[in-house]
C-alpha cells in the first residue's frame, strides 16, 4: 500500500509527461483534419466519397500492429515518405515522440471523426443557405453558423480522440518502439513494468495515473459541451 | 422589374417556369409540390438551374448561355423561410446584423433602428430565437432580412406556420414595409386570401409550369369569390384612350381593342389614355353579338378560365384583345344554360350608365 503513495519516480513522471505530450499534439494535429473531412463526408458528394469514408475507418478495424507496419513502412527514415519529409522539412518520425504521435493521430482519427460528422449531419441544411443569402461566403458560413452549430460535436471528438490517444499502444510500439524519455507513454511504459519480475506495483500506479487522467479528460468534455449548448 | 426563365430537369421531376413582372409585391402561388419552392431556390441562387436566365432591374444574376452565375452571397436576395431559420447559437441582436455585416458600406441603406421599431421586436434583442414564440421569429427574420438592405425581399410561406392571429400580423407589417420602406418583395403562398390582400400580381404554377399571370383576383383560382366585398368588389380595368365625343348626346367613347366603350360623359382631351373600372356585376356575356338592345358597349373577347363551384355564383374571366383581362360575375345556372366554357368566344355587354367619370 505504501508503494502505492509514494512521490512519483522520475521515470513514471516522464512517461506521463511523453502521454500527455503525444495525446495532446495528436489531437491538436488531426483535428483540423477532421473537421475538414467530417464536413466533406457529412455535406458533398463527390466520386471517392466511399473510398475516402473506408480509408479513414481504417485504423478502427485493422490489426494496430499492421497500423504501424504501414506507418513504418511509409514514414521510416529510409521509406519514400520519411525521407522527404527528414530532408524537407527535417521533420523525422521514426523513434521519436513525433512519430508516436504520428501513431496516435492515425489511430484516434477515426474516433473522433464520428462525432463531428454527426454533428455537421445534424445541422439543417437551410441555415447555410439563409447566412449566404444573407451575404455570406461559403467561409465566413462555415465560420459564423456551421462551425459553432456543430462546436458540440467538435468537443466530444477531440475529447475521445484525446482518450483513444492517450492509450494508443500497438501501433506505437511497432512503429516507434519504447525509448524511455522519447516514445514510453504509459502504456508502453506498464508494459514494459509488467515484463520485469517486480513490476506489478509500478504498473498498477500508472494504471491508476492514466485512469485518473481519462476521467479528467471526461469530466473537461462535459464542462465544455455544457457551456457549447448553453450557448446555442 | 424581375424577369425569370429557369429550366430544371431532376429524375422523375421538372421545372419550366419563366416571367417577367413589375409588381412591387409578387405573389408565387401553388399547390405544395408545384415547384414554388425550387423557384425560391432559384431566385436566389441557391440552387443552379440546368439553363436559364434570371434578371432583377437589368442586371444579371444569372444567364446561363453568357455563363453568368452571380453567387447568393452577391445577389442581395434576402430570404425570409417558412420557418425563420434564426441562427440558434446567435442572440435575436446578432442574428439581426447578420445581413448588414456582410453588406458593402455604401449599400448599407436600411434603418435598423426604424426596422425595429416597425417590426417590434427590440424587446427581444437580447434573447436567444429558442426563447421566442413562432410569431416573434418570423418578426426576428423579417428584421434580419430587411437589415441586409436587399434589393429583393424573397418570402417562402412566410406565414404558413403561424395561427391566425399572427397572420394577420404580420400581413399588416408587410404592408407597413412595402409602403415605408419600399423595397420590391415576392413571396410563395399557397392561400389566396393572403396574395389577394397583398400582392399586386400573381404567378401560379402547377407541376413545373406557370398556368396563371396576372392580377391576384383574376389569375388565382378560387380567388373572385374570396375577395373583401364579394361579387360587387371584383373589378378590372380596361385601358383605353379617348375617342369621339357626341356633343348632342353627351356620351364619349373610349377605344379600346376589343370594342368601343361607350360613357355618359364628356371626356377630355381626345386620344389622352384613360383606364376604365368594370365591375363584375356589370357585365353581361353573349355568344353571339347581339342586335336591338340598348346596351351599346360590346366587347370581344375569349373566355380564359370558368371559376365556379357549388355556389349560385360563378364568374368568367375574359382575355381581351390587347392583353386586359375582364371578370363577369353570373349564376351557375345561366353558365350551364347557354353553355359557357373556357376557349369561347365571347361578347361581353357594359351598359353604359353603369360607367362613369368616377371610375377612371
Amino acid at each position: 500500500m505504501s508503494a502505492l503513495l509514494s512521490p512519483l519516480s522520475p521515470e513514471e513522471i516522464s512517461a506521463i509527461h511523453v502521454s500527455l505530450k503525444v495525446a495532446g499534439v495528436a489531437t491538436l494535429a488531426a483535428l483540423p483534419f477532421a473537421v475538414f473531412v467530417a464536413y466533406a463526408l457529412a455535406r458533398w458528394r463527390f466520386p471517392g466519397h466511399a473510398l475516402l469514408n473506408a480509408a479513414v475507418h481504417l485504423p478502427l478495424v485493422l490489426p494496430p500492429v499492421v497500423t504501424g507496419f504501414a506507418l513504418l513502412a511509409l514514414f521510416g527514415k529510409h521509406a519514400p515518405l520519411g525521407a522527404f519529409l527528414s530532408d524537407a522539412f527535417g521533420l523525422v518520425f521514426a523513434f521519436r515522440w513525433t512519430g508516436a504521435a504520428l501513431a496516435a493521430a492515425v489511430m484516434s482519427f477515426p474516433l473522433m471523426l464520428r462525432p463531428i460528422r454527426l454533428a455537421f449531419e445534424s445541422i439543417d441544411p437551410r441555415l447555410p443557405q439563409a447566412s449566404r443569402a444573407l451575404g455570406a461566403n461559403r467561409l465566413w458560413t462555415f465560420l459564423l453558423v456551421t462551425l459553432p452549430l456543430a462546436a458540440p460535436g467538435v468537443i466530444v471528438g477531440a475529447i475521445l480522440g484525446f482518450a483513444k490517444a492517450l492509450g494508443e499502444f500497438g501501433a506505437t510500439i511497432t512503429f516507434v518502439s519504447n525509448i524511455p524519455d522519447e516514445t514510453r507513454t504509459i502504456p508502453a511504459a506498464i508494459y514494459g513494468l509488467l515484463q520485469t519480475p517486480d513490476g506489478d506495483a509500478g504498473a498498477l500506479r500508472l494504471a491508476l495515473i492514466s485512469a485518473v487522467i481519462a476521467a479528467g479528460a471526461l469530466v473537461l468534455s462535459e464542462a465544455l459541451q455544457k457551456r457549447a449548448s448553453a450557448r446555442s | 422589374m424581375m424577369r425569370a426563365d429557369f429550366s430544371l430537369t431532376r429524375p422523375g421531376y421538372s421545372l419550366n417556369v419563366a416571367f417577367s413582372t413589375r409588381a412591387r409585391i409578387l405573389a408565387l402561388h401553388g399547390a405544395s409540390g408545384a415547384g414554388k419552392s425550387t423557384l425560391v431556390q432559384l431566385i436566389a441562387g441557391l440552387l443552379r438551374p440546368d439553363a436559364g436566365s434570371f434578371y432583377l432591374d437589368d442586371k444579371a444574376l444569372l444567364d446561363t448561355q453568357k455563363r453568368i452565375f452571380v453567387p447568393p452571397e452577391k445577389r442581395r436576395i434576402a430570404v425570409v423561410f417558412q420557418d425563420a431559420l434564426l441562427f440558434p447559437h446567435l442572440t435575436v441582436r446578432q442574428n439581426i446584423l447578420f445581413g448588414r455585416f456582410f453588406t458593402p458600406k455604401a449599400e448599407r441603406r436600411a434603418p435598423v433602428d426604424a426596422i425595429i421599431e416597425t417590426l417590434g421586436v427590440s424587446h427581444l434583442l437580447g434573447r436567444k430565437p429558442t426563447m421566442l414564440s413562432g410569431g416573434e421569429r418570423q418578426r426576428v427574420g423579417l428584421a434580419r432580412a430587411l437589415c441586409a438592405s436587399p434589393r429583393l425581399l424573397l418570402m417562402d410561406e412566410p406565414m404558413a406556420a403561424l395561427d391566425h392571429a399572427r397572420r394577420q400580423e404580420i400581413m399588416t407589417l408587410i404592408e407597413r414595409l412595402r409602403d415605408e420602406f419600399a423595397i420590391p418583395m415576392a413571396f410563395v403562398s399557397h392561400s389566396a386570401d393572403e396574395i389577394l390582400r397583398l400582392a399586386d400580381e400573381a404567378v401560379v404554377i402547377d407541376k413545373g409550369r406557370v398556368i396563371a399571370q396576372g392580377e391576384p383576383a383574376f389569375a388565382l383560382p378560387g380567388a373572385a369569390r374570396l375577395i373583401e366585398g364579394g361579387r360587387f368588389a371584383l373589378t378590372s380595368y380596361l385601358t383605353t384612350h379617348v375617342g369621339a365625343h357626341d356633343a348632342q348626346y353627351g356620351v364619349t367613347a373610349l377605344e379600346h381593342p376589343a370594342g368601343k366603350i361607350f360613357i355618359a360623359a364628356h371626356v377630355a382631351p381626345r386620344d389622352a389614355p384613360i383606364r376604365v373600372e368594370v365591375k363584375a356585376t356589370d357585365v353581361t356575356l353573349a355568344l353571339e353579338p347581339p342586335q336591338k338592345i340598348s346596351t351599346r358597349t360590346v366587347l370581344h373577347g375569349r373566355v380564359r378560365k370558368i371559376d365556379a363551384d357549388n355556389s349560385p355564383l360563378a364568374f368568367a374571366i375574359l382575355d381581351l384583345p390587347g392583353g386586359d383581362t375582364l371578370a363577369a360575375a353570373l349564376t351557375r345556372l345561366s353558365i350551364d344554360e347557354i353553355g359557357l366554357s373556357a376557349g369561347r368566344d365571347v361578347y361581353a355587354l357594359v351598359k353604359s350608365v353603369a360607367l362613369d367619370e368616377r371610375g377612371m
